[in-house]
């Protein structure tokens, strides 16, 4: 078979396309933000992130508000309160963990309430919350998480340089007048909404894979700064596209999963490569 | 068992002022004295476990071989085993990958890059993920996953409380054996290692213990909510004292304490077991942060 007629096939679809747009722009996002969080040592930060996305998303349900609304509320205010809690913006890990156990929690406690009070069993929607839809996306929905993502971006890439001197060296970059404490909670609050944009896509418990994987790969392959964080994104993206692609050959594997499996293809294969290479400017 | 009108509709048992009677209701059916049996043991072993794991700053390991039950429990149900296998199966291979991660060691990379966390959520993402593939290809399995994943108490057979005090009883005897040597390795890695200590061997078999003590909790709480009981006593209890003996047992009654209210307040309302036994940690918690600041104890 053809393989440009397929994916022209593939494309015919709406519901493919939607998700096409909204994934691509959030894996961009997830890409660039999962570089500075593991080069931060923040994939913790990330890790309860995601389950914060749970809570928020299952308390607008249960309220009866649009489950963005409440993803966005949680994982903003928590990202923000976690940078505020902790020394110069990085929390201590014991803080974040009792934190967001007990947010999950109350995750839990939404979860029943909105189940119980629509009567009939519903508990699709908090498998869709956990693991996402992206296929189910409407229009309206997949432009939405394409635009706010795609803000997302430009802003990291504006503050690209001087988080980066911020996080590689933050005592000459603190000497150098360079606002540090204010860039971390910053880039938090945007690895907050890139959590919840991703939420929508691969689901609340799976974005920790997109956010990680391509970045451990990236830092993998190459040491430069700039080269690795553009080198995340795009594996970022690769994995985005082949994972629905895959996804839509075999309906069987559902969209996140495929598309978080690739990513960690990439990290295992890059891990193994860096391995095997002869030892050289490391 | 279980009083079907009861599951079924989640209706509340009226709580009364006689507290006697209360808990002697509270026994009445055997499922909840199985409950109680289960949940303290998993209690004592996440404790333990925890406390450890809070000391190495190893939360984010712990956090993902929690989660890694979930996998296993749905991989087994799919191949029609019984899920406690899978649990303790997925737990123990997560346990062992990561352990193959070179652990980064504060202060050799600075600010660097930490492979080990990048690692750790790329584990964690594909086992949540084989777990989904796993209920979605298990068709009718999908009123499930909540159950796997935020825990309940009914249901649990005298066979699984067996299960469950032969592995408590395997992690108490390592302790009991290893403790003196982990908490040694620990503390000062560098020294201990100097004085011949195994510390990698150490932390290889303390991460398959962590692995094993997450598969018990995580039929109780569910995989999503393991952590809790691993990290919240632990952190309260290091907040509370430095003595590592008393702080130790002190976690221990607090993950024992909080399961037994979190179970009685799951019988005597209509909530869900997760949300309960995760309230009560945190209130803990934070009532020990407040206590220590206002006794000016020591700031983390």
């Amino acid at each position: 078979m053809n393989p440009l007629a397929g994916i022209a096939h593939m494309l015919g679809h709406p519901f493919v396309r939607y998700a096409f747009v909204a994934g691509s722009a959030v894996a961009v996002a997830a890409g660039l933000a999962g570089y500075f969080l593991v080069l931060r040592s923040q994939v913790f930060t990330a890790d309860a992130l995601s389950h914060v996305a749970v809570a928020g998303a299952m308390a607008a349900l249960a309220f009866g508000v649009d489950a963005r609304l409440g993803l966005f509320v949680a994982t903003v205010a928590v990202a923000l309160g976690m940078g505020l809690l902790g020394p110069r913006g990085r929390p201590d890990d014991v803080v974040i963990g009792s934190v967001f156990a007990w947010i999950l929690g109350l995750g839990v406690l939404f979860l029943t309430l909105y189940t119980r009070s629509r009567s009939t069993s519903n508990s699709t929607a908090g498998v869709t919350v956990l693991f996402g839809s992206v296929f189910g996306l409407s229009r309206s929905h997949a432009l939405a998480a394409a635009g706010i993502s795609a803000g997302t971006v430009v802003v990291l890439l504006l503050i690209a340089r001087p988080l980066l001197f911020a996080t590689i060296d933050e005592e000459v970059a603190r000497s150098r007048g360079l606002p540090v404490t204010a860039l971390g909670l910053g880039f938090l609050a945007l690895a907050g909404v890139t959590a919840a944009e991703a939420t929508q896509v691969v689901g609340a418990l799976l974005l920790l894979g997109l956010v990680a994987a391509p970045a451990g790969a990236a830092q993998r392959l190459t040491t430069r700064p700039f080269r690795a964080m553009w080198l995340s994104a795009v594996l970022a993206l690769a994995a985005m596209w082949a994972g629905l692609a895959l996804s839509y050959a075999a309906p069987k594997l559902p969209p996140s999963f495929a598309v978080i499996a690739i990513a960690a293809g990439f990290y295992l294969l890059a891990a193994l490569g860096a391995e095997l290479r002869p030892q050289r400017e490391r | 068992m279980i009083p079907a009108h009861w599951a079924a509709q989640g209706t509340a048992i009226p709580l009364t002022w006689n507290i006697l009677q209360d808990v002697r209701q509270l026994f009445e059916f055997h499922f909840m004295v199985n409950a109680f049996r289960a949940g303290t043991v998993v209690a004592v072993a996440a404790g333990l476990l925890g406390w450890f794991m809070v000391l190495r700053a190893q939360s984010f390991a712990g956090h993902t071989l929690a989660v890694a039950g979930f996998p296993g429990a749905a991989g087994a149900t799919l191949a029609g085993l019984n899920p406690a296998w899978g649990f303790f199966a997925f737990c123990g291979a997560g346990a062992a990958i990561i352990a193959a991660v070179p652990r980064a060691r504060a202060g050799t990379q600075g600010a660097g890059f930490s492979e080990e966390s990048a690692a750790i959520g790329t584990v964690q993402a594909v086992a949540l993920a084989l777990g989904f593939l796993f209920v979605s290809l298990y068709h009718g399995f999908l009123n499930g996953i909540n159950a796997l994943l935020f825990g309940t108490f009914l249901g649990i057979t005298d066979a699984q409380v067996g299960v469950l005090v032969a592995v408590a009883a395997v992690i108490v005897l390592a302790l009991a054996i290893g403790g003196r040597q982990l908490l040694f390795a620990s503390v000062d890695p560098d020294v201990a290692e100097a004085r011949g200590v195994p510390v990698t061997t150490l932390g290889v078999a303390f991460l398959l213990l962590l692995g094993f003590a997450a598969a018990e909790a995580s039929q109780i709480t569910g995989s999503l909510l393991v952590f809790a009981l691993l990290v919240i006593p632990a952190a309260t209890a290091q907040r509370l004292t430095a003595r590592p003996a008393a702080s130790i047992a002190l976690s221990v009654v607090i993950a024992v304490a909080v399961t037994w209210l979190g179970l009685a307040a799951a019988y005597y309302s209509s909530y869900p077991i997760g949300f309960s036994v995760t309230t009560f940690g945190f209130a803990a918690y934070t009532l020990a942060q407040i206590a220590t600041h206002r006794a000016g104890g020591r700031q983390a």
